[in-house]
C-alpha cells in the first residue's frame, strides 16, 4: 500500500522502455532458440532436401520420405520393424514399471517405518547412465557368470535360463525390462508425492465407515491419481519411444541379433551416420527423424485428447 | 444377560484381534515387497562393486562372497587406469555438467523472474515457447545440430556438449522457477523498490529466497547431462573429450572380455555418482516430491 501509494505521489512521467525485460530474457532465448528450435526446425526443413553434389542441396518435396516408406530393399522393413519395437519397448515399460512404481507408492504413502530408505534405494539405479546399467546387467545375464541363472535355479525355474539378450525372440523385451528397472524410482516418487498430498480427512471418513485399505484405494485415491497416471504415461512414451542408450550400449547400432531390437532412434542413427549395411545420408535420418516428431506429437495430443474427456477432481 | 453381554465382549474383542492380525498381516507383506525391490535396486550394482576387487577365479568360483585375503586382487583397477584415461574422463563430465548447470541456473531464473514478475505482451507465448522444449527431445535436432556445431567450430570440443546441454536443459527450469518465483511476495520487491532499486537488484535480492528451488532444479538437471550417451557420441567422441559414459561405454566394447577390467571400469563410474547421491538423496528425494506435488 505504502509502496503505491509513495509512487503515485512521484511526478508521472512516461514509462521507460523495459530494457531490463530483454535482459532477463535474451541470454536465455538466445542459447535456447539457437541450439535447441533452430535445429529442430531445420531438422525438419532438412528432411525435404538432398545433397547433390558436395555442399549443394536440392529441394525434393517429400520424396526422402516417399522413399523411407516404399524402399523394399533396406528402409521400409527397417522402419516398421522399428517402429514395432519402439511401441513394444514402450508397452513393456507402461505394463510392467508404472503397476510395480504405483504398487510401491501406495506401500510407501502409508505409516512405513524406513520409508525413506526403501526410497533411497530404489530410486538409486535411476541416477546411473542407462549405458552403465544396461551393461551390468550384460554381466549379471551373461552364462559365463552365471549369476541370473543361479538364482533361477535355487528358485526351482533353471528350465527357463536361457541367453535372454542374445535370442531374437527376448533381446528387445529383456533391453525395455533392464530400462523399466532402472526407471522405476520416477513414477514412484512422483505418484509418492501425489498420494502424500491427498489430505488425510478425505478418506478418514471412509476408514470410520468401515472401508477397508483395498477399497479407498481403488475408490478414492486411485480417481485422484488419474491425473498423475496420464503424465506418467505421456512421459513414460516421450522417453520410451527415444530409447537409444540401452540398446547402443549393449548391441550396437546395429541393434542385433538380426535388427531384433532395432528401435527408431537406433535406426535414425545408422540412417544419419552409416553403418556396415547401411550408408551415411544425413538427408534420410532427417527424414527419419521428422517421421518420429509426427509421432511423438501424436501421442502428445492423443495425451491431450484423451485429458479433456476424463473426468478429474481436483483437490 | 451377563452371559449375553460377555459373549459381546468376547467377539468384539476376537474381531479386534482378527483387525490386529489383518493389519500385521498386511504389514508384513507390505515389508516383504519393498524389501524385494530394494534388493533387487540395489543388489546388482553392488554385486559388480564387490567381485571388482577379487582376482578371475574366485569372481566365478563363488561370485556372493566378500573378497578376502585370497581372492583380494585390483587387477581389474590398474588395467583400466593403464589402457584408459578414466581421470580425463572423469574431469570432462565434471566440467561439461558444472559449467552447463551453473549457466541453466542463471539463464533459467533470469527468465522466470521475468516471467513471473512482469506482464509483457507475448508472455504467455513465451512460456509456450519453452515449454515445447519439454515435450520435444533435442535429440531429433541433431542432423541441424551437427552442421550447426561444426560451422561454429566447436565440434569435437566441451563447449559443444555444454552449449546443447544448457538448450535442452533450460525449458524444464524456466518451468519450475517460473513457478517458485511467482510465490515470492510482492512486498519485499516493492519495499526494494520504494528504497530506490533497480530491477537488476531486485533480482538479485530475491535470489536467496528461492534458493531450495534452485536444489530442485540441479538434481533434474545434473543427471540427465552426467548420464547423456547420445551427444557425447555424435558431437564429441574423441579420447581426449570423453564423458565418463561414453568412456566407460568405449572401454567396456574394448575390453569385453577382460571380466576384472570390465568390474572395475563399471565400479569406477558408477560409485562415485552413488555416494554423491546417498550423501544428498534427503535432499534429493524431498526436493523431487516437492517439485512434484507443485507442478
Amino acid at each position: 500500500m505504502t509502496a503505491s501509494l509513495s509512487r503515485s505521489g512521484q511526478p508521472k512521467h512516461r514509462k521507460p522502455f523495459p530494457t531490463h525485460i530483454i535482459v532477463f530474457l535474451a541470454p536465455a532465448l538466445a542459447v535456447y532458440g539457437l541450439f535447441m528450435i533452430y535445429p529442430l526446425f531445420d531438422s525438419l526443413r532438412l528432411g525435404f532436401f538432398v545433397q547433390e553434389t558436395r555442399g549443394v542441396e536440392r529441394f525434393v518435396g517429400t520424396e526422402n520420405y516417399v522413399t523411407l516408406i516404399t524402399d523394399e530393399a533396406i528402409l521400409q522393413p527397417r522402419l516398421l520393424n522399428a517402429l514395432k519395437n519402439s511401441f513394444l519397448f514402450f508397452a513393456v515399460n507402461m505394463l510392467v514399471q508404472n503397476p510395480i512404481a504405483l504398487l510401491l507408492a501406495a506401500a510407501l504413502s502409508t505409516k512405513t517405518r524406513g520409508g525413506l530408505l526403501y526410497r533411497v534405494l530404489i530410486f538409486s539405479p535411476a541416477i546411473l547412465s542407462l549405458a552403465i546399467a544396461a551393461f551390468v546387467w550384460r554381466l549379471l545375464l551373461s552364462p559365463l557368470w552365471g549369476v541370473v541363472y543361479d538364482i533361477l535355479k535355487t528358485l526351482g525355474l533353471g528350465a527357463y535360463a536361457q541367453p535372454w539378450l542374445g535370442l531374437e525372440s527376448t533381446a528387445l523385451i529383456t533391453l525395455a525390462l533392464i530400462s523399466a528397472w532402472q526407471y522405476l524410482g520416477i513414477p514412484m516418487m512422483l505418484y509418492f508425492a501425489t498420494l502424500i498430498s491427498i489430505p488425510n480427512d478425505l478418506f478418514e471418513a471412509a476408514y470410520v465407515d468401515g472401508a477397508t485399505d483395498w477399497q479407498i484405494f481403488w475408490r478414492i485415491k486411485l480417481p485422484l491419481l488419474m491425473p498423475m497416471i496420464g503424465i506418467i504415461s505421456l512421459l513414460t512414451y516421450i522417453g520410451n519411444f527415444n530409447a537409444f542408450d540401452v540398446i547402443f550400449a549393449l548391441k550396437g547400432a546395429d541393434a542385433g541379433p538380426n535388427y531384433a531390437s532395432d528401435t527408431m532412434m537406433t535406426f535414425f542413427y545408422r540412417t544419419f551416420f552409416g553403418s556396415g549395411f547401411q550408408k551415411a545420408d544425413p538427408h534420410m535420418g532427417a527424414a527419419v527423424a521428422g517421421t518420429m516428431f509426427v509421432i511423438l506429437l501424436a501421442g502428445v495430443l492423443l495425451y491431450l485428447f484423451i485429458r479433456r474427456r476424463i473426468r478429474s477432481y481436483e483437490l | 444377560m451377563a452371559r449375553n453381554a460377555d459373549a459381546v465382549k468376547y467377539r468384539l474383542r476376537n474381531y479386534k484381534s482378527d483387525l490386529d492380525l489383518r493389519h500385521l498381516a498386511t504389514k508384513i507383506l507390505k515389508h516383504w515387497m519393498l524389501i524385494m525391490f530394494a534388493f533387487l535396486s540395489t543388489a546388482p550394482v553392488a554385486l559388480v562393486v564387490l567381485n571388482s576387487f577379487k582376482a578371475r577365479r574366485a569372481i566365478f568360483r563363488n561370485p556372493y562372497h566378500l573378497p578376502n585375503a585370497a581372492t583380494f586382487d585390483v587387477v581389474g583397477y590398474e588395467t583400466v587406469f593403464e589402457k584408459s584415461q578414466f581421470h580425463v574422463y572423469y574431469f570432462n563430465s565434471l566440467f561439461v555438467t558444472l559449467t552447463a548447470l551453473a549457466l541453466i541456473l542463471l539463464f533459467g531464473t533470469m527468465v522466470a523472474f521475468a516471467l513471473a514478475e512482469y506482464s509483457f505482451p507475448g508472455n504467455n507465448l513465451l512460456r509456450l515457447f519453452f515449454l515445447l522444449g519439454i515435450i520435444i527431445p533435442i535429440r531429433l535436432g541433431s542432423v541441424s545440430l551437427l552442421r550447426l556445431i561444426v560451422s561454429l567450430d566447436l565440434i569435437g570440443t566441451l563447449w559443444a556438449l555444454i552449449v546443447v546441454y544448457i538448450a535442452g536443459g533450460l525449458p524444464l527450469a524456466v518451468f519450475i522457477l517460473t513457478q517458485f518465483m511467482s510465490q515470492v511476495p510482492s512486498e519485499l520487491k516493492d519495499a526494494a523498490r520504494v528504497d530506490g532499486a533497480s530491477e537488476y537488484r531486485v533480482f538479485w535480492l530475491i535470489l536467496p529466497i528461492i534458493r531450495p528451488a534452485t536444489g530442485t532444479v540441479s538434481a533434474i538437471s545434473i543427471i540427465p547431462m552426467w548420464n547423456d550417451l547420445w551427444f557425447p557420441l555424435v558431437l564429441a567422441p574423441g579420447e581426449a573429450t570423453r564423458t565418463v559414459t561414453l568412456g566407460a561405454q568405449q572401454f567396456m566394447g574394448q575390453f569385453s572380455n577382460d571380466w576384472n577390467a570390465l568390474l572395475a571400469a563399471l565400479s569406477l563410474s558408477s560409485v562415485p555418482v552413488l555416494i554423491i547421491y546417498f550423501i544428498s538423496s534427503k535432499q534429493l528425494l524431498q526436493g523431487l516430491t516437492a517439485g512434484a506435488i507443485k507442478n
